[in-house]
């Protein structure tokens, strides 16, 4: 890498992890909340994604190039850690690792969710509620995809927190608490959202 | 009090900076009101460990003994902290100390902390008011802003934020948090803040500002209770506004 670009890397690496994948994320969960109306209700809100206008375009600068970069930079940020929650047994510190372990988790879960459904689209799959509803068929793959979700949330929220705080917005201990409260009610209403939606295919 | 009441200590040592660690058990007779190096004390004047061999007296450094120096650091029951204050009555025995496997270490429970003096070369964390005449007085600084810059500068270079970190490691080169609020401290300072650039371009490279990885480990362990996580955060808002004044072009230093 080259010399005094690593500033430059970790703020993108902030940067992209809100904008413009953590908007995604929540805009994916609102869309997969459509299932709990029903599947017609689900394979509209779906069909109208799909067809987006410069859909491609759209998939690559917002979505695959941006989580590229965030996934492949967090690993190497995640693996640079040296955890001690043993010793230093601290709120934040445990924060601190799960949102390394949280960041693998969903890179696990995330990558064989892009291939189960976005490349086998690519295959010529159709994507609707019965593509989802046999995939959450199997109880080891609904468990799989409830770790994933939460865990994707979890990554999202706290990741927002350390956001506030990176670029230098919530700077006070006071505000870094209310963040934390703030968060972590996004880490559980996501959570219902997500988890009501991914029920709603089984 | 029983006339033979005793402290059992194990210290992790290491002859040389290459050699392997081992454990050492000493038992040492207890004295009302020790701390931590009047223990290490006790074991210089009479080396002998609990197996009852004689064995070399332990290294360790020392020098203020009230905990404004940072010399005595160590891990002390699994927390870095001063031995000095590290009173005997407050902690639980057998008493485990080790050292600051953060920094290279030199001999048992002596390190080197080169590598935080060498950061604060690198940031810059002085005043330059050297000239080839009399400048004057400088400006005033406000009582309030004062009032906070003092708590920052009372820094003494420890390393137990170091220690704590989970990002300063041998896998990374993240200078750690206490160079970091100096630069906050000089750039507090009215006449400091004249090469403010300087320093923040100097945390904004490689290991600096952007490796902080918001475990906060620091602000709950430093000894002298300055808010370093503040400080991190005061900066990532100033390199922020200088990132941008970077790119898009200013006329402020």
């Amino acid at each position: 890498m080259a010399q005094n670009r690593e500033f430059f890397y970790r703020r993108l690496h902030s940067l992209l992890g809100v904008i413009p994948v953590g908007l995604f994320l929540v805009q994916h969960l609102v869309v997969n909340h459509f299932a709990t109306r029903g599947p017609e209700a689900f394979n509209r809100a779906a069909h109208f994604m799909e067809n987006l206008p410069f859909r491609y375009f759209l998939e690559i600068f917002v979505i695959f190039l941006p989580l590229l970069f965030h996934a492949i930079y967090g690993l190497y940020i995640a693996f640079t850690a040296q955890n001690n929650v043993s010793r230093y047994s601290y709120f934040r510190n445990w924060m601190f690792m799960l949102q390394r372990l949280s960041g693998v988790i969903t890179l696990i879960f995330v990558t064989w969710h892009v291939w189960e459904t976005r490349v086998q689209a690519a295959f010529g799959a159709k994507v609707n509620y019965d593509m989802m509803a046999n995939i959450v068929d199997n109880p080891f793959m609904l468990a799989f995809y409830i770790v994933g979700i939460v865990s994707t949330v979890f990554h999202f929220a706290n990741g927002l927190w350390s956001f506030f705080v990176s670029w230098g917005i919530t700077v006070t201990p006071r505000s870094q608490q209310i963040s934390t409260y703030v968060t972590m009610g996004i880490f559980v209403a996501l959570s219902i959202v997500g988890i009501r939606a991914i029920l709603a295919f089984v | 009090m029983s006339e033979n009441k005793t402290v059992r200590i194990i210290v992790t040592r290491q002859d040389r900076p290459d050699s392997p660690p081992y454990e050492e058990e000493f038992v040492i007779p207890y004295r009302p009101n020790m701390n931590v190096i009047s223990a290490l004390m006790e074991i210089r004047r009479n080396p002998v460990n609990a197996k009852g061999e004689k064995t070399t007296p332990v290294v360790w450094e020392m020098n203020c003994l009230e905990e404004v120096c940072g010399a005595c650091s160590m891990v002390i029951n699994g927390k870095a902290r001063q031995s000095c204050t590290a009173l005997i009555d407050q902690l639980e025995q057998p008493i485990r100390l080790e050292p600051m496997r953060t920094f290279p270490v030199i001999r048992d429970l002596q390190v080197d902390r080169s590598r935080m003096f060498d950061s604060l070369k690198k940031v810059k964390a002085w005043i330059p008011i050297d000239g080839t005449y009399d400048l004057g007085p400088g400006p005033r600084m406000p009582e309030r802003k004062r009032q906070w810059a003092y708590e920052l500068s009372k820094c003494m270079t420890c390393g137990v934020c170091l220690e704590a970190c989970p990002n300063v490691n041998s896998k990374s080169n993240f200078i750690g948090p206490a160079p970091l609020s100096q630069v906050r401290l000089f750039n507090a300072h009215p006449t400091g803040a004249m090469h403010k650039a300087e320093r923040l371009e100097a945390i904004m490279g490689d290991g600096g500002l952007a490796n902080c990885g918001n475990s906060q480990n620091c602000v709950q362990s430093c000894p002298k209770g300055i808010p370093l996580t503040t400080s991190i955060a005061a900066l990532n808002r100033a390199a922020t506004i200088q990132m941008f004044r970077n790119f898009f072009g200013s006329d402020e230093v």
